[in-house]
């Protein structure tokens, strides 16, 4: 489905310039109505392309209100059902409804370490710079082993 | 100071020694990896049209990485990847991919992607000796929602944040003044603030993901967002290499997946993990029943007995469908009835959730049908469906870009490889992930680690041109105007009419998508005809879009976010010309599944066992085809 911007919840991000899930979604979808032109409804998100939403979530997971939910795509699914997540900073907890009722939930780890915490060179030190030339090397020196007997030439 | 305001953009411009065009998993692992290599006055610059967290194929999240090479060997790597893409692909390409992917992985894992481990190894690392959960020989499962999210938080520390723009959009690349053959820059938009960027450059990665909604897909509502593929995903890295003279290749080959209907969420989980049997409507195992099928038309050439081209499981399926023998179903009570006999309860609620999260980490839309259809798995089976095609080159798909190979590995013909590794046939672009053509199956993983591949070479690429100055070959208000030109068509003629979608005078983005939507589907074998075309079908495409292509100059833009798709659907058309003329040029059916030349149904090896590669010319719109042959390396 498209994801919708539930009235009651979504307070615009508070006046910012842009919202998160302007600043999330990638298929830029996501538009705050700063005057209520659009939507008549005054600094409150809309999905401004429905039919291109790829259900990708990115806006639900990111809203800082839970203002975002999906309805999943009106050509294809019967009314009735939610797929929702609360995700949190080490894992991701999802309540699915079905149309009869039946409810499911999980939870799942989404990161092993502290947000903000990679460290891109996993401590490694810069290789030696005159290992540039070298097709088989990259900076963390890790290849896998080869077979070169494998090689029709080899 | 200028008053800019919709049709009056700023014009920045700005020069760069490296720019990184895209923000997926090639383009993070190039940031990661250049870095390292680069001088310290080298200026490296990345410009994503998304923000990079939720960016690219990976935006959504992985319930697997594909590519792992574990305890096996490349070579073993490159002889699935041949078998399963008919015995066509650039070898060293697919084992330069393949000695490297595992260190991209233990990177993963490092930063903090959750890796699932055999029980009793969870505590520890791949690094350290754990064995992963595989689902096949290659796949490894992930606990991967947040896979991009981790992956891009390296790649924005690594280059600094201060190097990285994001929400532009690049739309063409510009050659060099001085040599045609060179690319000096290029061109794009802010899609949030009224400004045009040119960039000049020495050297530039130009990685923005395969192609999706060229053919009609399969819901046009709503639903018409559900692609398997990411729907953003616009041909732009096919359509700016071409027209700036890259020569591309494979562009014939594209990727029907066959999924879970509607939905298509993955399927790869539930066949290989959970060892489930799909049926035709009669319930017969269609599989068993048409592997005769195989024996015709020299099909099997390539398969090793069991181990085939996924583009032959969908012949076996599609031959049901014609015969109105549908619909597949998934048998997944079954599959699951029959794990539950040797498992506690316990074990059995932690089952249902593996079954879940492998949805839920990528393809949620695939829960909200299942729910919405009240489809719980263990006790109802599930419809599976081939989608609408796609191109792609990262994946279980080869079409992509012609790119010099590695130095070091016996057997290579010299004409494979020209100094820097990733660098395409025009000076100074280099391409990663979906743009590499001739080497499917990198996956995500891969992917990143063909962006660190180039990484290097584009470093020594820009000291090897120390003392060379980009010089563009057209005047920037020449590709100012060009690129605000549906701006300026809809203020020019927006109140000739009073429906401003209705107008003799332009096109809305979303009708010119349509448009080509259905020729393609129509005439290049898309879903409506089963996936099959012939040459004459092919004439009449090849017609029919260039109309389309001389209408495209007629899109308007009522808004930045309509310039975005007016772009984002010329690089569609052009994606689209290159697919049809390489169809059209490969007088066989060389995946069979995927496409099919009805006036020439044979898989011929002895006249086609080649790469197709093309060039564009952009002045003259002429494309130029031509055979190089496959040399196999690895026994």
């Amino acid at each position: 489905m498209p994801t919708f911007v539930r009235t009651d919840k979504c307070d615009g991000c508070k006046g910012q310039d842009k919202t998160a899930c302007m600043y999330i979604c990638p298929h830029d979808l996501m538009l705050l109505d700063k005057d209520g032109s659009k939507t008549g409804h005054a600094m409150r998100a809309f999905n401004q392309e429905p039919e291109q939403c790829w259900e990708c979530y990115s806006c639900v997971k990111i809203c800082p209100q839970q203002a975002i939910e999906c309805r999943h795509y009106a050509d294809i699914v019967p009314l009735g059902a939610s797929v929702q997540p609360l995700r949190g900073t080490d894992s991701i907890m999802w309540t699915i409804k079905f149309r009869n009722g039946t409810m499911k939930r999980f939870k799942f780890p989404i990161r092993t370490t502290p947000e903000g915490s990679a460290d891109p060179t996993v401590g490694k030190g810069k290789p030696d710079g005159s290992e540039i030339g070298k097709p088989d090397v990259l900076f963390d020196h890790d290849p896998h082993a080869c077979d070169m007997s494998q090689f029709v030439n080899g | 100071m200028a008053d800019y305001a919709f049709g009056n953009p700023e014009i920045v411009e700005e020069e760069v020694d490296i720019l990184i065009i895209g923000g997926g998993m090639a383009a993070c692992g190039t940031a990661v990896e250049i870095v390292q290599w680069a001088d310290s006055d080298m200026k490296i610059k990345l410009v994503d049209k998304a923000a990079m967290a939720r960016s690219g194929a990976v935006a959504q999240g992985l319930s697997a990485i594909n590519t792992y090479m574990g305890d096996n060997d490349p070579a073993d790597y490159v002889r699935m990847v041949r078998t399963d893409l008919m015995g066509i692909i650039r070898e060293d390409l697919v084992y330069d991919v393949g000695r490297q992917v595992d260190s991209s992985v233990h990177l993963f894992e490092e930063w903090g992607l959750p890796m699932w481990k055999q029980p009793g190894e969870e505590g520890k690392k791949l690094t350290e000796g754990a064995k992963p959960v595989r689902t096949g020989k290659w796949q490894i499962m992930i606990n991967g929602e947040s896979y991009k999210w981790i992956v891009a938080e390296a790649a924005k520390k690594a280059l600094g944040m201060e190097n990285i723009e994001e929400r532009i959009f690049v739309v063409k690349l510009i050659n060099d003044k001085n040599d045609p053959e060179r690319v000096a820059g290029a061109v794009g938009f802010s899609v949030r603030d009224h400004k045009v960027h040119v960039y000049k450059f020495k050297a530039c990665l130009l990685v923005c993901g395969g192609a999706v909604n060229v053919f009609r897909p399969r819901s046009i509502g709503e639903g018409t967002g559900r692609a398997w593929y990411p729907v953003w995903n616009a041909g732009s890295t096919y359509a700016m290499a071409a027209e700036v003279g890259a020569e591309l290749t494979m562009m014939e080959n594209r990727f029907v997946p066959t999924r879970f209907k509607d939905g298509y969420g993955p399927v790869g989980a539930w066949f290989l993990l959970f060892k489930a049997k799909a049926y035709n409507g009669l319930d017969e195992d269609y599989s068993a029943k048409n592997a005769d099928m195989l024996k015709q038309h020299n099909y099997s050439n390539h398969s090793k007995g069991h181990v085939m081209g996924t583009c032959l499981r969908n012949h076996l399926m599609l031959h049901e469908m014609r015969e109105g023998l549908g619909p597949i179903l998934m048998d997944t009570p079954s599959a699951l009835a029959k794990l539950a006999e040797t498992m506690t309860p316990k074990e059995i609620k932690h089952l249902e959730a593996e079954a879940w999260e492998d949805f839920l980490d990528m393809t949620i839309s695939q829960c909200g049908v299942w729910a919405g259809e009240n489809i719980e798995p263990d006790k109802e089976m599930s419809e599976l469906m081939p989608t609408e095609p796609y191109l792609l080159g990262s994946h279980a798909g080869c079409a992509g870009i012609w790119v010099s190979g590695p130095t070091d590995l016996p057997g290579v013909p010299d004409d494979w490889s020209w100094g820097y590794r990733g660098m395409t046939t025009v000076k100074g672009l280099f391409t990663g992930g979906d743009g590499v053509g001739a080497s499917g199956h990198k996956f995500s993983s891969g992917s990143f680690t063909e962006g660190r591949i180039a990484a290097k070479s584009m470093v020594q690429f820009v000291r090897d041109n120390k003392d060379w100055k980009p010089e563009l070959d057209t005047p920037v208000s020449k590709l100012v105007e060009e690129i605000y030109q549906p701006v300026k068509t809809y203020l020019e003629h927006k109140d000739y009419t009073t429906a401003e979608d209705v107008n003799p005078h332009y096109i809305t983005p979303k009708m010119l998508q349509f448009r080509l939507q259905k020729l393609m589907d129509e005439y290049v074998a898309g879903i409506s005809t089963w996936y099959q075309t012939n040459g004459r079908l092919l004439g009449i495409a090849e017609k029919k879009l260039q109309m389309l292509k001389e209408d495209s100059l007629k899109m308007r833009a009522k808004d930045l976010h309509e310039l975005l798709r007016a772009w984002e659907n010329y690089h569609r058309i052009l994606t689209a010309e290159a697919h049809m003329r390489h169809i059209q040029f490969r007088e066989e059916t060389r995946y069979p599944g995927y496409y099919y030349r009805a006036d020439f149904l044979d898989l011929d090896d002895d006249n086609w066992r080649v790469f197709v590669n093309s060039k564009y010319n952009r002045a003259t719109g002429e494309w130029t085809l031509r055979k190089v042959p496959y040399v196999q390396l690895i026994k």
